[in-house]
């Protein structure tokens, strides 16, 4: 089972540690795999349950994030996880 | 490729890889295991990481008392970090593909995150590196334990690359493997030059921030004869190094063959060459490059290679028997200390001097110390049955202090006698002449020591009132200056007239442009690092003392110190055409 879902950063400092850390949080309690494609003028991957390579992605405000779930909680997996993003990691 | 200027304090040329001592000063060597043993690295390795995770843990707890939760958030990073799948997949391959140690795979996976970190625009996100720092460090530590990793464990060629070497470390240097060094600070005094002088290897220092710029790995070429360092050199540079490199491996070839051979004129006048040291670890490295015995030990790095406090009279004594023991027999001629108008002395100051080369420095110092200065005295003196050992003392400019210092010395024979304890009573007493007054008055103090030894380096920065550490004034400073020339040809004349012996200990003695020069004015023993004693001495085998003599009669004549260069330069190269 596969599922996606674009989103954009809209919280003010981007994915920055803090947010980076509670999208990792979240993704690491689905068993699907968690891929997070970063669009924009530097397109980029990450897997959505690794600290480091999220940070990396380095994702400012109003960066296109496409987030893709692969396994049984795949759909259940990228609503909330864009949920997340869309409510501002609950930042601003 | 980049090229950075800094101060060459020991010459040559080296082409190797950079190992860099972080602020920890935890190298981590590239070490191998056997495939059998990978699954050991790894399980190691996951038990770093459970420490880790437990210690952050605990210590987040403890910030969250002390500071609050906001504060603490950052702990949750570096768990998050740790328990990162993909970190420790990376960790796991590494140890697994290349077959190395747990605690070099970490380095080398760690290293390749914070390069991405660094890469990042985002000053907050790439600042988060000093957090990986921090979580390597603490894995590292993890790994190794009490167990430091240090330089004695080399397996290939490196140059080490450090803000600045601490004695601590270059203790336990693997003296076969490091061919060259490379620090963020120091001078031509600093711990990392003297070491470097010793083992005969090239050293740049003062470099600013080059631990920050070259990572271990990186091709470098250090030149400490121009002070300059490059790293990963273009092919065009490499080569033009490789070449230099390999001419005067041809030269040095040519030069060792003269290694066991007299240093004696073509018409059969012996010329003496002996070594400046500053460490007795660097007398072997002398005796390989032919010196006949130490002309000058500069006793004061005994303080300035301390971490900590002054040496004790044991520690004199030990440096000296140690490098007796070395010597087998040569002599050694142990100037008393030398410090002051330097930082060690500067710093330890309740004010500083307003003119410190001008102030209390050297021999002057020590009169003011007495203490200290019977310390020394008395380890020397100690010394002074196993082997033979001249005493000298430092910057004399009146027959005041020659007489206080030798009062002083027979002071602590008197004591030594007390105390049953054996020295030699007819030890040779000499003084350096580095002041033009100890200069013009060497006929009265040829009556009361047994030796001169001419320092030229003072003596030039006295006579000509010029700091060659000041660069707007460096120009100014040159042996061939007729004034200096003057003051060393009628100290050596006073010396032969009074039977005593004169030698130059300055750095104008290892200079091959005035061999010529100083055999002429009459000059029989000399006294130099001792990488430079093989080219003076392939300048004395090839000229007669007869020629000598003209040259310096001719040199004599002239007025400017350019007429003086020109011409040596001109009569070195027609004897030894290669020398320049």
């Amino acid at each position: 089972m596969t599922a996606s879902k674009e989103v954009v950063i809209s919280n003010t400092h981007g994915l920055h540690t803090r947010p980076v850390m509670k999208f990792v949080d979240m993704a690491s309690q689905f068993t699907s795999e968690i891929k997070v494609h970063k669009g924009g003028a530097e397109p980029a991957d990450a897997d959505g349950k690794s600290v480091m390579q999220m940070i990396i992605l380095a994702a400012e405000a109003g960066t296109p994030l496409r987030i893709d779930a692969e396994g049984e909680d795949a759909a259940e997996a990228v609503k909330q996880l864009a949920q997340l993003v869309e409510s501002k990691f609950d930042e601003d | 490729m980049e090229i950075k200027k800094g101060i060459g304090v020991s010459p040559g040329v080296v082409i190797s890889t950079a190992v860099v001592l972080d602020a920890e000063d935890l190298l981590i060597p590239e070490r191998h295991v056997p495939a059998g043993r990978t699954t050991d690295e790894v399980t190691r390795f996951h038990q770093a990481v459970e420490s880790a995770i437990t210690e952050i843990a605990a210590l987040r707890d403890d910030v969250i008392a002390k500071a609050g939760k906001e504060i603490a958030a950052i702990f949750d990073v570096h768990v998050g970090i740790l328990k990162d799948k993909s970190l420790i997949k990376q960790v796991e391959a590494e140890i697994t593909r290349q077959q190395t140690t747990a605690e070099f795979a970490v380095s080398v996976v760690m290293r390749r995150y914070s390069q991405a970190f660094l890469k990042m625009s985002d000053r907050y996100l790439s600042e988060r590196v000093k957090d990986l720092h921090d979580i390597e460090r603490r894995l590292l530590h993890n790994l190794i334990g009490q167990k430091h990793y240090d330089l004695a464990h080399l397996n290939r060629d490196v140059v080490i690359i450090a803000h600045d070497l601490l004695p601590s470390q270059t203790a336990a240097l693997d003296r076969t493997h490091v061919k060259g060094f490379a620090t963020d600070a120091g001078g031509r005094t600093s711990h990392t030059a003297i070491v470097a002088r010793a083992m005969g290897i090239p050293a740049v220092v003062g470099l600013g921030d080059i631990t920050r710029e070259v990572n271990s790995g990186d091709t470098i070429i250090i030149d400490g004869h121009h002070g300059v360092l490059i790293i990963n050199p273009d092919e065009e540079q490499l080569a033009e190094h490789r070449e230099s490199e390999k001419r005067r491996v041809v030269m040095e070839g040519q030069l060792a063959t003269l290694l066991h051979m007299p240093g004696r004129t073509l018409d059969g006048h012996e010329v003496a060459l002996m070594a400046n040291i500053e460490v007795p670890e660097g007398i072997d490295e002398a005796i390989d490059r032919g010196a006949q015995g130490v002309g000058l030990y500069r006793t004061e790095f005994l303080y300035l290679t301390r971490e900590s406090g002054e040496p004790s009279e044991e520690d004199h004594y030990a440096a000296y028997a140690e490098s007796l023991r070395r010597l087998k027999g040569k002599p050694l001629v142990i100037r008393t200390l030398d410090l002051g108008a330097d930082k060690y002395t500067q710093s330890r100051q309740a004010s500083p001097e307003r003119n410190p080369f001008l102030g209390d420095r050297s021999i002057r110092m020590c009169l003011h110390d007495i203490p200290m200065f019977k310390r020394q005295l008395r380890a020397i003196m100690r010394a002074s049955t196993q082997g033979d050992v001249r005493i000298m003392f430092p910057m004399i400019s009146t027959l005041m202090e020659l007489r206080q210092a030798k009062m002083v010395l027979y002071d602590v024979m008197e004591d030594l006698e007390d105390e049953g304890i054996e020295f030699r009573r007819d030890i040779p007493i000499g003084i350096m002449i580095e002041v033009p007054s100890a200069a013009l008055m060497a006929d009265s103090f040829a009556k009361e020591v047994n030796f001169f030894s001419i320092g030229t380096n003072d003596l030039i920065q006295y006579t000509l009132a010029v700091d060659r550490t000041n660069e707007k004034v460096a120009g100014l400073f040159c042996p061939a200056h007729p004034a200096v020339l003057k003051l060393v040809r009628d100290v050596i004349r006073i010396g032969q007239r009074n039977n005593i012996s004169v030698s130059v200990c300055g750095e104008m003695a290892g200079e091959p442009l005035y061999t010529l020069l100083l055999m002429g004015l009459g000059l029989t023993l000399f006294s130099m690092n001792g990488p430079d004693i093989p080219e003076v001495k392939k300048i004395i085998r090839s000229t007669t003392l007869e020629h000598a003599k003209q040259v310096a009669r001719r040199v004599m004549s002239f007025d400017s110190e350019r007429q003086v260069m020109h011409f040596l330069r001109e009569e070195t190269r027609k004897i030894v055409p290669e020398a320049f």
